[in-house]
C-alpha cells in the first residue's frame, strides 16, 4: 500500500470519528432527557433551527459546483419548488426533480 | 433482537412519494464524483460513506484533503461542522427510549442521525408504539444509509459522463428536498419560528463569522422561539 492510499484511510477514519463523537455524546445526554422536559423542547427547537440555518447557507452561500450558479436563479428555483410542493398534497419527487431540471438549464442558458 | 416486522416498516420509508431516495442519491451521486476526482478510489470512497454517512463532512473532509490540511485540522473542521448531530440526537433519541431495549441498539443506530432520516423519523415516530420505535427507526436509518452507499458507487462510476451542469443540478435537489420537509415539519408555532429564524439568523450570522454561523444562527434562533412558544 502506497503512503498515499494509507493517509487517505487515516483521513476517513478521523472525519468519520469527528462526525460519530457528536452522535454518540447526544445518547449519552439523551439518557437522561425526558421527552417531555423542557429542556427536550429548547434542544427540539435548535434541531430546526440549526437545520433551517444549514439549508439556508447551502443555497445563499454554497460551497461547490452550486458555487458556479447565481443567487437569483437559486432563490427562484427554490422558491418554484417549495410552491409545488404545497399545491401537490406535499409530494417530494415532482419538485426535486424540477429543481434539478430547472437549475440545470437556467443556468446553462441564463 | 430486532423486531423485523418495524425494522421493514422503517426500511420501506425510502419508497413511496415522500421517498429521500432521489435527494439522497443525488447528493451522494455527487460525492461519489467528488471523491474519485480528489485521488480516491471506489474502495475508499465507499468506506468514506459507509463510516461518515454526514454530507457537509464528507464534503469538508474533501476540501482539506485538497490543501492539504493537517489531520488535527481535519479533525476540527469535521467536527464543528457536524456538532449539529448533537442537537439532533438529543432531540429524537428521548423518543425511542425504551427499558425493554438493550442501550447497543442506540449506540449503533446513532450512526445514521444525519438530516433525511431524521426528519422522516420525526415525522412519523408517533405512528409506532415507543417500544418499537428503534427498530422502526433502525429500518429507516438502515434504508437510507444503503441508498447513500450505492449512491457513492454510482457517483465514483458515473463522474467522467457527467458535466458541469448536470453536477449544479444535482447540487440544488438536497437543499430543495429538505426546504420542503422543513415546509413540511411547521405544524406548531414553535417549530415554525425555529425553522423561519434559523433560516434568517444562520446566513445573517455569515457575515460575522462563516465557519460558526450555522451553529450561533442556530442556537440563537432557537432558543428566541423557544421562548416565545412557552411564554406567548
Amino acid at each position: 500500500m502506497s503512503e498515499m492510499s494509507s493517509n487517505i484511510i487515516v483521513v476517513i477514519l478521523i472525519t468519520s470519528f469527528a462526525t460519530y463523537l457528536s452522535r454518540f455524546l447526544g445518547v449519552v445526554s439523551s439518557e437522561k432527557i425526558k421527552e417531555t422536559s423542557k429542556i427536550f423542547k429548547w434542544f427540539n427547537c435548535i434541531a430546526y433551527s440549526v437545520l433551517a440555518a444549514l439549508i439556508a447557507r447551502m443555497v445563499i452561500f454554497p460551497a461547490g459546483e452550486l458555487a458556479e450558479s447565481g443567487i437569483v436563479i437559486r432563490l427562484f428555483v427554490v422558491a418554484v419548488s417549495v410552491v409545488m410542493f404545497l399545491f401537490t398534497k406535499k409530494n417530494l419527487v415532482y419538485p426535486t426533480v424540477l429543481s434539478a431540471i430547472l437549475l440545470s438549464l437556467l443556468n446553462s442558458y441564463l | 433482537m430486532i423486531n423485523s416486522k418495524y425494522f421493514f416498516k422503517g426500511f420501506k420509508s425510502i419508497k413511496g412519494l415522500d421517498s429521500p431516495a432521489l435527494a439522497l442519491g443525488a447528493s451522494f451521486i455527487a460525492i461519489g464524483a467528488l471523491l474519485k476526482n480528489i485521488g480516491f478510489n471506489l474502495e475508499q470512497s465507499i468506506f468514506s460513506t459507509f463510516l461518515t454517512y454526514a454530507l457537509p463532512g464528507s464534503l469538508v473532509m474533501a476540501e482539506s484533503f485538497l490543501i492539504g490540511a493537517s489531520l488535527i485540522n481535519i479533525f476540527l473542521a469535521v467536527w464543528l461542522v457536524n456538532t449539529r448531530l448533537y442537537p439532533m440526537t438529543v432531540s429524537l433519541m428521548p423518543l425511542l427510549l425504551h427499558k425493554s431495549q438493550p442501550r447497543w441498539k442506540y449506540y449503533l443506530s446513532c450512526h445514521f442521525i444525519a438530516v433525511s432520516a431524521w426528519l422522516i423519523m420525526k415525522g412519523k415516530y408517533q405512528s409506532v408504539e415507543k417500544k418499537h420505535r428503534i427498530d422502526f427507526w433502525i429500518g429507516i436509518g438502515t434504508g437510507t444509509w444503503s441508498i447513500a452507499i450505492v449512491s457513492t458507487v454510482i457517483g465514483f462510476l458515473a463522474s467522467d459522463y457527467l458535466n458541469k451542469d448536470m453536477m449544479i443540478g444535482l447540487a440544488i435537489v438536497n437543499p430543495v428536498y429538505f426546504t420542503c420537509m422543513m415546509v413540511g415539519a411547521m405544524k406548531s408555532l414553535q417549530i415554525s419560528l425555529s425553522i423561519i429564524l434559523g433560516a434568517i439568523l444562520g446566513p445573517a450570522f455569515f457575515f460575522i463569522s462563516p465557519e460558526w454561523s450555522v451553529l450561533y444562527g442556530g442556537a440563537s434562533a432557537g432558543t428566541i422561539a423557544y421562548f416565545i412558544g412557552e411564554f406567548k
